[in-house]
């Protein structure tokens, strides 16, 4: 399930980050490293600062105190070569620009004046469409595609200029579960070829159990990490929701499962993404 | 209807018409409508003010347009940009209508403004409208795939390096600039129909921007071309017919695109590509 | 006018029957405004707001062509092109500046063609500057009646329509959830702009139409989030806005350059956009302040 790594790189490091929004404490002195190549899940509820946190290693925000570090590298933040899924991106039907020139702006979207394309980089752009298995959709409209079809394309987007650390902003909200499996079957992969280090948000845990190696779980601002073999137990999950939560494993599979209490999904409101705003 | 005057407002039209298309496409793709309407009108206001102060109305409409655009994308970091833009077009149309009354016998300029004097262009005009073009034209081109970039997926591009707000200030600048260059020539009214129906319609007939753009070009060129025409012979003035020009082009634009999507479906329907 | 000039200020200001008029149409305006331009900017309909006044010119030189009440004009047309947005997709996030556009731009060329005709019928071009920059001081007290009905009908949607507009302005997806039937919601709301705009932009011009919509509202929500102090304060900020752009603008007739008097809507406007301005400073620093004072929940 995890990487055997006897000597792990550390890629990331965050020291004493606190970030304010709009006067409100968003995070408050949150330290944590990020070692290469792991698979790492960023838990917590919806307004709970995981964007906030992701914008932040992004360089897009700074912190009011503490500091985010890029180990063996002297480029910082947003001139650092980071892929980017953000979250619920709404694109409008009637735009016109093909799936595959969506991937294209991965590669040179940031950049001034025009140019003609070159030869190498049309092939990359087929390369990236074929990997995530978007070829056959890639001469649509994007604001026409599924959901799914427009998460692969976005992964796609973010993967075209080959990072060392892939950021996804729940991919998987809105997603059917056959969709959920296939995307986070399909970053794993590309992470694992790639030697990517990927760091996933996300309120529903449980797609990304079978491939995770690591846990970020954030509450009230402040942020706990751990092995996946350490968090996902019963004890240790329910003392962070506040819940009970229940840590089962079914036929060979972990799978979180929160208890139901009287009046229905009430366990929800412990896990991100379910609140009833 | 080629006479001397007649050929002036055909190459004037047709500058215009090329730099609405291009930067049109920009304004409809960055959901900027609002500014290419706050724009145009408020620096008419500049121009009432202009006319007061005994200056040229260049000066008034490009001073009002570009400090307009400065406000609009000063005040958007504050609030949402649609207020912003109601607010600093509000702001400057009353400093319009300050200016307008302490001027008088300003009532056919008005009308003037809003609805162009394309018949009235002399040849000295011709130069310093195309040099403005060519210079907004250049601007976009310069800016072309942040422009797009940012109005896709601007999360992603500002994780990329790009200053949306740069990016955002630079757009209404070059629209301010389209702004100054068009009004006196066709007015507030046929700018703004010009900034999005050949925009709106163009994106319903192609998948691909930059043949988008071309096509939004086409249709701004045919819009003003076919209005002259008809308001020559008719006498009926050029913004009715550029109005129903606007709307006929983004209508049958709605109706092309939902006859292929019809098609699309029931193709989709019948092969086995199901999800 | 002229007479103005010999009266003690403050007196004249109240027993001239132009501005006893203009107080009463400027207090029923800014609280029909306050209400639905709450809502305007909740919706983020802003644009269309502003578009409405501009519509409506096409309605009103349509009437004037045929000698029937401008009013009838505006809310004509205003009406039709409120059901047009809603059937083109302002519902929709990213259609809905476009949608607008194209409602205007048409509206805006049939302006031009009626604006023809009745200068050729009339030989008077006064009609443009009348329709763009109409004048609160130029109110006839007998339009006073038609200004309260249609802005008494514009509130009655508003209140009637509240808890489903206050539900769906927040989530669509929860009104949905809840039974809400969103797209009469906001055909209802559209039609409560259209004749609060139809009534604001013939009685105090389009500039003080828009500003009085979106202005007094913008302000109200920078200080409360709960909608109904939101509309109770945009309304209060424009009447107190309007009286006051009122008197000073019946002050100014004894101002340079002319001493003919400085419109209205400039106070108006140039007082809404200061306030907004401070307002919203006001609120930053405290918020700077307030994170310095408190640590993070929980």
């Amino acid at each position: 399930m995890s990487n055997v790594d006897q000597n792990p790189v550390k890629l990331l490091e965050l020291e004493g980050v606190s970030i304010s929004q709009s006067g409100r404490e968003v995070l408050h002195d949150v330290t944590f490293d990020i070692y290469k190549g792991k698979f790492i899940g960023l838990i917590g509820t919806n307004g709970s600062g995981k964007t906030t946190l992701l914008r932040a290693i992004l360089g897009i925000i700074s912190p009011s105190s503490g500091h985010i570090r890029f180990l063996n590298s002297s480029k910082q933040g947003r001139s650092r070569n980071i892929g980017y899924v953000p979250q619920k991106i709404d694109f409008d039907p009637d735009m016109p620009l093909r799936a595959r020139d969506l991937v294209a702006l991965g590669l040179d979207g940031n950049r001034l004046g025009i140019s003609k394309r070159k030869k190498s980089d049309k092939l990359l752009i087929d390369s990236l469409v074929e990997q995530v298995g978007a070829a056959d959709f890639a001469n649509s409209r994007v604001g026409e595609l599924s959901g799914g079809e427009q998460q692969r394309i976005m992964i796609a987007h973010a993967l075209i200029s080959k990072p060392e650390l892939i950021l996804l902003d729940e991919p998987l909200a809105n997603l059917d579960l056959r969709s959920q499996v296939e995307i986070v079957t399909l970053v794993s992969k590309l992470a694992r070829e790639g030697n990517i280090t990927v760091l996933i948000s996300t309120h529903d845990m449980n797609p990304l159990l079978p491939v995770m190696d690591r846990i970020l779980y954030i509450a009230n601002g402040k942020v706990a990490s751990g092995e996946v073999s350490e968090v996902v137990t019963t004890e240790s999950l329910s003392s962070l929701y506040g819940h009970h939560v229940e840590v089962v494993n079914l036929k060979g599979r972990i799978l979180v499962v929160p208890e139901i209490e009287e009046g229905g999904f009430n366990f929800l409101r412990g896990i991100p993404g379910n609140e009833d705003h | 209807m080629f006479s001397a005057f007649m050929l002036n407002a055909w190459e004037i039209s047709s500058i215009v018409a090329v730099v609405s298309g291009v930067v049109g496409f920009f304004v409809v793709q960055r959901a900027n409508a609002f500014a290419a309407h706050a724009l145009p009108n408020g620096a008419f206001a500049g121009a009432a003010a202009a006319s007061y102060l005994g200056v040229s109305a260049v000066i008034g409409l490009s001073v009002f347009s570009l400090a307009g655009a400065l406000a609009i994308a000063g005040l958007s970091r504050r609030t949402r940009s649609d207020v912003a833009t109601a607010l600093v077009m509000v702001l400057m149309l009353s400093l319009g209508s300050l200016f307008l009354s302490f001027s008088s016998g300003y009532a056919q300029q008005i009308y003037s403004l809003l609805f162009g004097e394309v018949f009235g262009i002399s040849r000295s005009e011709i130069l310093p409208t195309f040099v403005v073009s060519l210079f907004c034209l250049i601007a976009v081109l310069f800016l072309y795939r942040q422009l797009i970039y940012t109005s896709v997926v601007p999360e992603a591009a500002q994780a990329k390096g790009v200053k949306l707000a740069f990016v955002d200030l630079m757009f209404l600048l070059i629209l301010a600039l389209t702004t100054t260059m068009a009004v006196p020539v066709i007015g507030t009214v046929l700018i703004f129909t010009l900034l999005i129906s050949p925009a709106a319609a163009a994106r319903s007939f192609t998948s691909k921007v930059p043949v988008a753009i071309m096509i939004s070009v086409s249709l701004a060129l045919i819009t003003v071309w076919v209005s002259i025409a008809l308001s020559y012979w008719t006498n009926y003035p050029v913004g009715f017919f550029v109005g129903a020009c606007g709307a006929a082009i983004y209508a049958s634009g709605r109706i092309y695109r939902s006859i292929q999507s019809k098609n699309l479906n029931f193709g989709e329907a019948n092969s086995l590509h199901a999800l | 006018m002229a007479q103005l000039g010999s009266v003690f200020v403050i007196a004249g200001f109240f027993s001239s029957y132009p501005v006893r008029v203009a107080l009463v149409a400027g207090l029923m305006v800014a609280v029909v405004s306050g209400t639905v331009g709450t809502f305007t900017i909740i919706r983020g309909q802003s644009f269309a707001g502003h578009s409405l006044a501009d519509i409506g010119a096409a309605g009103g030189s349509a009437a004037y062509l045929v000698n029937i009440p401008a009013i009838y004009g505006f809310i004509g047309i205003n009406l039709v092109a409120g059901l047009v947005l809603e059937f083109i997709g302002i519902g929709r996030l990213r259609g809905r500046d476009l949608a607008t556009g194209i409602v205007l731009s048409a509206a805006l060329g049939l302006t031009a063609l009626f604006l023809y005709l009745d200068t050729i019928a009339s030989t008077t071009t006064n009609v443009t500057a009348s329709l763009l920059f109409g004048s609160i001081l130029t109110i006839q007290g007998s339009s006073i009646p038609i200004i309260l009905a249609v802005g008494a009908i514009a509130i009655a949607i508003v209140m009637v329509l509240y808890r489903p507009l206050v539900l769906s302005s927040i989530s669509k997806e929860l009104a949905l959830a809840k039974g809400i039937p969103e797209t009469k919601i906001a055909i209802g709301f559209l039609v409560a702009l259209a004749l609060n705009v139809s009534l604001t932009a013939i009685t105090v011009g389009a500039i003080l139409s828009t500003a009085l919509l979106v202005g007094p509202a913008a302000i109200a929500l920078k200080l409360t989030r709960r909608t109904g102090r939101a509309i109770l304060i945009a309304s209060a900020i424009g009447v107190i806005v309007t009286w006051i752009g009122i008197y000073l603008s019946y002050d100014s007739y004894y101002w340079p350059p002319h001493n003919h008097g400085w419109p209205a809507s400039f106070f108006v406007v140039a007082i809404i956009f200061a306030l907004f301005v401070t307002v919203d400073t006001i609120v930053r620093m405290r918020r700077k302040y307030l994170v310095g004072k408190r640590p993070a929940k929980g």
